[in-house]
């Protein structure tokens, strides 16, 4: 089993839990888990393609997973996942996209 | 009054009341601060910021405070410096340095930032404030906050420069050293502001934070006389004073109080860290974060919060990015004291140092208006010249003991000029 730390704007999302133990081999398997079990979640994590949602930041004890295997990560009992918002990080705003392409 | 309209997702464009809030409850986008720009329009002109304080408040009415301003009542207003001798030696007309390393009180760019957050902070009854920052932050919100009387919690990396260092503590923070770089910092201070009833200015309070930093923008536009340089070139950490210059310009544009000339923004980043640069010369939307390794502390964020809107406006401004290494930086800083009497930082030193590649490879015309941003100053980091200042001599107080050193009168070289670089 591996925690999974939720942040508040989430835990509305899981009945306000801060954190919900889940099994599974990888970080993405863990996280598609979670999702499969709070419905409401599911677009908040996930894209249309099944892409982690480039606002959430997902960190294996505390490590950005970015600078491990992303998704395909592998789990081992005890380990600890956090889900915390970028903030303002991930891809580029709508604000500009109108303005693009001059 | 305040013109202040709403908290807007700069993805999906929802619209929240004015309160703490940094990301959208629908995208997790995050939020920006909106205005009424048609009830400024004949009411903000040139004459009522002209008659304003000289500070950055002048420019209240596009910021996002409610009442009176309450912290960095005299900050901004920064010299904007025509560098002659600079400029003659790169071959470019008119070079401009908007010096930041002389804001007050804590002489870096931080000081715009923090006047508003603060002010804000207190708005909101908030009696403590904090942040996550590589040092010149620190600096500011310790500072800011004993001057407004406020409880300050600041988090830094643990290897910081110890002048930044001393110079936050000096105000009685409470001041905590994290085990890692900045991102790490920065991740325990998300969390932190989600457990902790805080505001942390760079997360919680980062819609109304992020706006300070427009201020840098609006007084390189009034100091030009009203006008926009053609370039400008301003260094990324966090990635939030880039886009908030070039929002400055678009807002003056919007307002009419200068005529849109189509500025060129670009970006500067240290090669031991540059995410943002290397995402806009291969020209792709999104950075890779990067572990962070260069002198250039103050700017060495690997996973800048605001990275892809610095992308966004480098590449929609018709702007570009280069990257200097830790040995370009240093030379730069010495450049640029050496010609214009200005001691950065090696913040500053990154960006000069990046504005000359882009003159040299031809991105920046040397017959167009250039302005670079020098955000720190020199004295908190006076660790990164050791060994390249030459030794001073120790003499007795004679005059036979200087002559000595330097020869008699008549064959004495001018100390300085002889070594130019």
């Amino acid at each position: 089993m591996v925690s999974i730390r939720i942040p508040t704007p989430l835990r509305g999302h899981v009945g306000g839990a801060s954190s919900v133990e889940l099994a599974g081999g990888t970080v993405g398997e863990v996280l598609r888990e979670l999702a499969q079990r709070h419905e409401k979640l599911r677009g908040r994590l996930f894209n249309e393609q099944g892409e982690l949602n480039r606002f959430v930041n997902v960190f294996l004890n505390d490590e950005d997973i970015r600078f491990l295997q992303g998704l395909d990560t592998k789990l081992k009992d005890g380990d600890g996942v956090k889900l915390v918002p970028a903030i303002a990080g991930g891809s580029a705003g709508k604000v500009y996209d109108q303005g693009a392409g001059r | 009054m305040s013109f202040v309209r709403a908290l807007t997702c700069k993805e999906c464009g929802t619209a929240y009341p004015v309160v703490p809030r940094m990301i959208c409850d629908e995208c997790f986008g995050p939020v920006e601060v909106s205005y009424d720009y048609a009830a400024m329009r004949g009411v903000v002109t040139r004459e009522r910021i002209e008659s304003g304080p000289r500070s950055l408040w002048r420019y209240r009415d596009l910021l996002p405070i409610e009442g009176e301003p309450r912290a960095g009542l005299r900050s901004g207003f920064t010299p904007l410096v025509r560098a002659e001798r600079l400029g003659r030696e790169l071959g470019v007309r008119e070079l401009y340095l908007k010096d930041d390393s002389a804001n007050y009180p804590t002489f870096s760019y931080k000081d715009r930032v923090v006047a508003v957050a603060l002010t804000r902070a207190m708005e909101f009854g908030f009696d403590t404030v904090g942040c996550a920052s590589t040092g010149n932050l620190a600096h500011a919100v310790a500072a800011h906050a004993a001057a407004a009387g406020l409880k300050a919690v600041v988090f830094i990396p643990h290897d910081l420069e110890a002048g930044k260092v001393v110079a936050t503590l000096v105000f009685g923070p409470r001041l905590v050293k994290i085990r890692g770089n900045y991102d790490d910092v920065n991740r325990l201070c998300t969390e932190v502001a989600d457990e902790y009833g805080w505001a942390i200015v760079n997360v919680n309070l980062r819609p109304y934070y992020t706006e300070g930093a427009k201020t840098h923008g609006f007084e390189i536009a009034e100091q030009l006389g009203w006008r926009l340089p053609k370039h400008t070139v301003v260094p990324v950490a966090g990635g939030t004073i880039l886009p908030k210059v070039w929002k400055a310009y678009r807002e003056l544009v919007e307002l009419g109080l200068v005529a849109d000339d189509s500025a060129h923004i670009h970006a500067a980043q240290a090669k031991g860290c540059n995410p943002v640069a290397r995402a806009i010369e291969s020209g792709a939307d999104q950075f890779q974060p990067q572990k962070p390794n260069t002198i250039a502390k103050s700017i060495a964020i690997g996973n800048p919060a605001d990275g892809p809107y610095a992308i966004r406006v480098v590449r929609d401004s018709g702007g570009f990015a280069a990257s200097a290494t830790d040995a370009e930086i240093l030379d730069a800083i010495e450049r640029l004291a050496r010609t214009e009497g200005i001691f950065t930082e090696p913040a500053g030193g990154t960006t000069l140092a990046c504005a000359i590649k882009l003159i040299e490879s031809g991105r920046i015309p040397r017959d167009e208006t250039i302005c670079v941003s020098i955000t720190g100053n020199g004295l908190k980091t006076i660790e990164v010249q050791e060994g390249r200042l030459p030794e001073v001599p120790v003499i007795e107080a004679r005059l036979e003991a200087f002559a000595a050193i330097v020869g008699p009168p008549e064959a004495a070289a001018p100390p300085q000029e002889a070594e130019a670089r």
